[in-house]
């Protein structure tokens, strides 16, 4: 919230005038309200690795994170010329490989990683969009210095929380939201609902969307039932679905209807059990064949892991310096790919200093975060990086900005970082927002809401 | 070689299935050694074109409604060149990615021991000699024999027991590869042969795979490790992929039906 002199930061000052304006408890009341209709609404998480399986609240900060108009300008420019970026290299690594050929990007890098899907090599995607939605995970170092943590290309979740967080603040605070001019967050579904409608197989104007869930037992069902019922489209699992006649149909009531664009949040390994994991019972058999002939429409499209792939993060510089002939808006943390060795025995030197990511890991699993690591988990990662050193990454420890947290009735500084959710369809746009994490516990960097995370409303100040 | 090729896979379900779906991988590749002269594949439902990410010609065949069988029928001719097993390097699909490993593929111990003295002489020998020691060195190792194993099994299960099936073989050598550090792709095909006097191992099993290794400068080069040749104009090429999985000739799925009876016939002649 404060800049380097201390002094608050612009978009703050009227934010911190209320705040010594209200008496401490009423903070510490409107936190416990805020408990009860998040249970009431049954926003809950599933944390995975816990024994008792028991769905949890994460926790909810009553202190927005507040952006000004220009902060929001670099953010959301940068987080779209990314997924335009990556949009293009999608494109050109499953058909020519030009960045490869241009030697932009080694080629084992791309092709030798399971991330890559042979399954989307010469996929065609109307509008040749792969990403229609990614999460773009930033975080602020400097007064007007972003770093890009990750690009979520996958199905990444999380958007729910972007509007039942400002749901929930409009209700506790409604003095604040006249007081501030806040970009609205609640027509996400609305702008999703055109960026699906835009990327319908071709020649179909008044497309058939679903959206496409594992099922309740899927820590982020919530959403996927939220989503829909905004939207207005019908909620399916796999078995909801079927391949006839080259086509994507939904069982339906008054029988057969046909589907044509699927914003899925299941995994590419579980989508379609005759071309990826035979075992799994959540996909549509036959998908892919539909989706390969262009009469379904996949949102994310297939094989759009290899773009948020930890070691090919590093090369996003690169894709929009080839395809874009644009300079980076957003930095790029530095990383150290430990398939290297000179990297690796630079790590392997320096693990106190430094963040080790699994590069298939996931929601802060599998992290080691040097600083704030004991001997004993420094030796067992120093263990796991020479077993396979191409498993990891490693990142400098980022001095990521703070933001006032109410903890047990105090306000207290806590790191922060933001995902602003980029949507691509005629156009590539950033909703004027996102999901704000916050680490809950002092000096922490882990913002992942798996490993006690927590969030907060994101206002983004209209100019 | 102008080969006729007559295939039928029959399976009966135990008891009627509701629904079945399958992806055949059941029409020849084009490519520079074989010209599909005709070619039609049939089922009993609804049956439509499309191709895979490795540019496989494949089908998808639906059958809705309670059925006790399905029938896949395939007829058609194919003319053959002998190309001494050498196919172009540029095929549309990079050889880098070949190599990845896969369940069936893995490297364990005992592969890395099976290939090192093959890999400590690759430098003398050179790339083409080494791939056929390491042919050579399956054929002499792990004995075919039919219908020894199941279609579940890993390139290093077949190192162990000592015998396996052509696709065992062509699994074993693609992990052989990934130690020599050459690309190495799964093919499955059919397999022309004189007869059961001619004595090669594939007489009758006319329903083939083996496997295709990447050599620079000359291109993909087939391995059939259970005859320890390359393929000639014998050789009829459907699909290929990283291992059995993605080449398979029919990999379905269907709710009800229990267990299920398959009989396959294959009859390819040369006219």
């Amino acid at each position: 919230m404060n800049g380097d002199g201390g002094e608050v930061r612009r978009a703050y000052q009227a934010y911190c005038e209320w705040l010594r304006s209200v008496p401490p408890e009423r903070l510490s009341e409107k936190h416990q309200q805020a408990d009860i209709l998040f249970r009431r609404l049954g926003i809950t998480f599933a944390v995975h690795g816990d024994d008792d399986g028991v769905e949890r609240l994460i926790p909810f900060d009553v202190v927005p994170r507040i952006l000004d108009p220009d902060e929001w300008r670099t953010v959301s420019h940068g987080v779209s010329q990314r997924v335009r970026a990556i949009n293009a290299f999608l494109d050109d690594i499953y058909h020519e490989q030009e960045i490869l050929k241009a030697g932009r990007i080694p080629s084992t890098l791309v092709l030798n990683n399971p991330a890559f899907r042979p399954e989307a090599l010469g996929l065609d995607v109307p509008r040749r969009v792969y990403v229609h939605v990614a999460g773009v995970d930033v975080v602020r170092v400097g007064p007007d210095e972003f770093y890009v943590l990750e690009d979520n290309c996958r199905v990444p979740s999380g958007v729910s929380y972007m509007m039942e967080n400002r749901e929930t603040m409009m209700r506790l605070f409604p003095d604040l939201f006249s007081q501030h001019r806040v970009a609205p967050v609640n027509h996400y579904p609305e702008v999703l609902l055109r960026t699906l409608r835009a990327v319908a197989p071709p020649g179909v104007s008044d497309p058939t969307i679903v959206v496409l869930t594992p099922g309740h037992f899927n820590s982020a069902y919530f959403e996927h039932a939220f989503l829909a019922r905004e939207m207005g489209v019908e909620l399916v699992e796999g078995q909801d679905l079927f391949v006839d006649d080259n086509t994507v149909f939904m069982r339906t009531t008054e029988g057969p209807q046909r589907v044509h664009v699927i914003y899925r949040r299941i995994d590419d390994d579980f989508i379609d059990p005759l071309a990826f994991n035979a075992y799994s019972t959540l996909g549509v058999p036959g998908l892919l064949s539909v989706a390969r002939n262009g009469r379904v429409t996949l949102a994310n499209a297939v094989g759009t892991g290899i773009a948020d792939d930890k070691a090919v993060y590093a090369y996003v510089p690169d894709m929009i310096a080839f395809y874009l002939g644009e300079k980076p808006i957003l930095n790029n943390v530095p990383t150290y790919a430990l398939r290297n060795p000179d990297d690796c025995a630079y790590v392997l030197d320096h693990l106190e200093e430094l963040v080790v990511k699994e590069v298939a890991g996931a929601g802060g699993y599998g992290m080691l975060v040097g600083p704030f690591s004991t001997a004993e988990q420094r030796s067992a990662f120093r263990t796991k990086i020479l077993a396979s050193p191409e498993s990891f990454i490693a990142q400098p420890t980022l001095k990521l900005s703070t933001c006032p947290t109410l903890i047990n009735g105090e306000l207290v500084s806590r790191h922060v970082d933001l995902r602003p959710y980029v949507l691509t369809g005629e156009t590539t746009t950033a909703v004027p927002g996102g999901l704000t994490r916050v680490a809950l516990r002092d000096g922490s960097l882990v913002v992942n809401s798996s490993q006690g995370g927590g969030t907060k409303d994101t206002w983004v100040l209209e100019g | 070689m102008k080969l006729t090729i007559a295939h039928e896979t029959h399976y009966r379900f135990e008891e009627p299935a509701r629904h079945s779906i399958q992806y055949l991988r059941l029409t020849p590749r084009p490519d520079h050694a074989q010209l599909v002269r005709s070619w039609t594949v049939s089922t009993p439902g609804k049956l439509r074109s499309w191709t895979d990410g490795f540019g496989n010609l494949a089908h998808v065949s639906v059958q809705d409604g309670l059925h006790e069988e399905v029938a896949v029928l395939v007829r058609g001719e194919v003319e053959t060149m002998d190309t001494t097993g050498v196919l172009p390097p540029h095929d549309g699909l990079p050889p880098l990615m070949f190599l990845r490993e896969t369940r069936y593929t893995r490297l364990d111990d005992g592969i890395r021991e099976f290939v090192a003295p093959i890999a400590e002489r690759a430098s003398d020998e050179g790339q083409v000699a080494t791939l056929h020691n390491l042919m050579w060195a399956i054929r002499d190792r792990v004995a075919y024999q039919s219908g020894s194993t199941h279609v579940h099994g890993t390139a290093g299960e077949a190192l162990t027991h000592g015998y396996g099936v052509c696709q065992d073989h062509a699994h074993l050598f693609i992990a052989g590869c990934r130690v020599l550090g050459l690309p190495a792709r799964y093919v499955s095909g059919y397999l022309f042969s004189e007869g059961e006097e001619a004595g090669e191992v594939g007489a009758g099993v006319a329903s083939h795979a083996w496997a295709e290794a990447y050599v620079e400068d000359l291109g993909w080069v087939s391995f059939d490790a259970s005859n320890g040749v390359c393929a000639t104009d014998a050789y009829v090429r459907l699909a290929v992929a990283m291992d059995y999985e993605g080449a398979c000739p029919v990999r379905g799925i269907r709710r009800g039906g229990g267990l299920e009876e398959m009989t396959v016939r294959v009859q390819v002649l040369n006219e």
